[in-house]
């Protein structure tokens, strides 16, 4: 985990680099082998509606798993979407979407998701609340560095992590302090992203 | 007659290969104790299941890659596999002098041995499923109380890994007909990343940093089950797109 986080710092610099290269690309250039799109997952949202996340490529992603029955740890996931929100001007906030995926799509049907996204108040132009396919869970997790058990209550032990994607779902950042006081390198990473042309 | 000898010698490795992959051993599951703690259960409840007899190989995993490109390693998205992958092999669909046809194919990432063993009509086996069938030994379908079968498992650990990996399939089988669930290579399990073992210091002093929602980190049953330990130690500190030099996998399959 910590060799990774290294690595993930280190990676920045050549991130911009290739994405000044994306730009001359044109605009169904192939994914980067490092994007995490390479991993096909189709979600439903809380509108009922599935989509392949790869729609999301284009616009940097703020991504984080949770579950809505959590009474703990998730809500403060939540808080750490809107504090990145509030740490950002309109401009900024406008080009920025926010993905929270489901590891308990068993009970995360739309209407679920739905509930937390009208009680938390997050608006649904930049918030998605989204559960994979049971079978997806693990390989989606996977590539984002989550890892879970689900506890015989229904409840799940995770690992909780903010990861910061670029427009091509390239891992700039992550970081796993999670509440209303956000990680400030972090903040500063989603900004640059959002800077990026 | 050598001939028709030499030719039933050689049936088995064809039909194996042309089934894709090892024979299936049926396991009838129930009741096991762990030697992990479950914060939430002190004894699992095992569904039957079928394991592969033994580590998928070599030429096995090429014939994989050979019909799914998509898993060469000079093609292979790099969020699904680390550099390493199948680094042994001499090229992306050449195996070479370093990997030979019968050893157990390592260098594979989560993500890979998954699409393996989906391709096959299979998934990885679970953490309980994988432990429950090495408990057994020759002759006992649990020897894991036994100190000299402990000592055996750990004599493999102490050895060094850098010598050329044995073929797979040449150990005697367990109790359940299985082979080389130790002393061969480590396996990935499907849910290895449910395998949340606390970093000790990670956790230390650093309330807000909340490294688990719910009940906490998994902690020992069995403290003398070093074996045990050390595998979920290894699979706990692994990234689903890690690979390494003896990390290998087997596939399962529910009984229907």
């Amino acid at each position: 985990m910590k060799t990774f986080r290294n690595v993930l710092f280190g990676l920045p610099a050549a991130l911009l680099l290739l994405a000044f290269a994306a730009v001359a690309a044109p605009a169904q250039a192939p994914l980067p082998r490092d994007s995490v799109y390479q991993l096909p997952a189709v979600l439903t949202d809380q509108h009922g509606k599935a989509w392949d996340w790869r729609s999301k490529r284009g616009t940097p992603q703020v991504v984080a798993m949770f579950y809505t029955s959590c009474r703990y740890v998730c809500p403060l996931i939540v808080d750490s979407g809107k504090a990145v929100e509030h740490a950002l001007g309109p401009e900024e906030r406008a080009k920025l979407g926010i993905l929270l995926i489901s590891m308990d799509p068993a009970r995360d049907d739309p209407r679920a998701l739905m509930q937390v996204a009208s009680k938390r108040n997050l608006d649904a132009a930049h918030w998605s609340l989204a559960s994979p396919p049971a079978d997806s869970v693990r390989s989606v997790a996977g590539v984002l560095g989550v890892r879970y058990r689900q506890l015989a209550d229904g409840e799940f032990n995770h690992t909780s992590a903010l990861v910061l994607l670029d427009r091509e779902g390239r891992i700039v950042a992550r970081t796993e302090q999670v509440g209303t006081r956000l990680d400030p390198e972090f903040v500063a990473q989603v900004r640059q992203v959002l800077r990026a042309p | 007659m050598r001939h028709i000898a030499a030719l039933l010698l050689a049936l088995p490795a064809a039909a194996a290969l042309a089934a894709g992959g090892a024979a299936w051993v049926k396991l009838p599951g129930g009741a096991f104790r762990s030697a992990l703690k479950y914060e939430d259960a002190s004894e699992l409840q095992i569904a039957p299941f079928e394991l592969q007899k033994r580590p998928v190989t070599n030429a096995e995993f090429l014939a994989f890659v050979q019909a799914n490109p998509q898993w060469r390693r000079d093609r292979v998205a790099s969020v699904l596999a680390e550099p390493r992958y199948l680094s042994q092999w001499a090229g992306p669909t050449t195996l070479g002098d370093a990997a030979q046809p019968q050893q157990p194919v390592v260098q594979v990432s989560w993500f890979a041995a998954s699409a393996y063993c989906e391709a096959q009509g299979a998934r990885l086996p679970t953490w309980s499923e994988w432990e429950y069938a090495a408990a057994a030994d020759e002759t006992r379908r649990d020897a894991r109380s036994d100190p000299a079968w402990r000592e055996r498992i750990l004599a493999w650990y102490s050895r060094p890994s850098n010598k050329a990996l044995p073929r797979a399939g040449l150990q005697a089988p367990n109790a359940w007909g299985v082979q080389d669930m130790h002393g061969l290579v480590w396996e990935w399990t499907d849910d290895f990343s449910s395998l949340l073992v606390s970093g000790d210091n990670r956790m230390q002093g650093d309330a807000d940093r909340l490294k688990f929602c719910g009940a906490g980190a998994l902690s020992m049953d069995d403290r003398e089950n070093y074996a045990v330990l050390m595998r979920v130690a290894m699979l706990s500190s692994l990234e689903a797109r890690d690979t390494t030099a003896n990390l290998g996998f087997r596939c399962a399959r529910d009984v229907k």
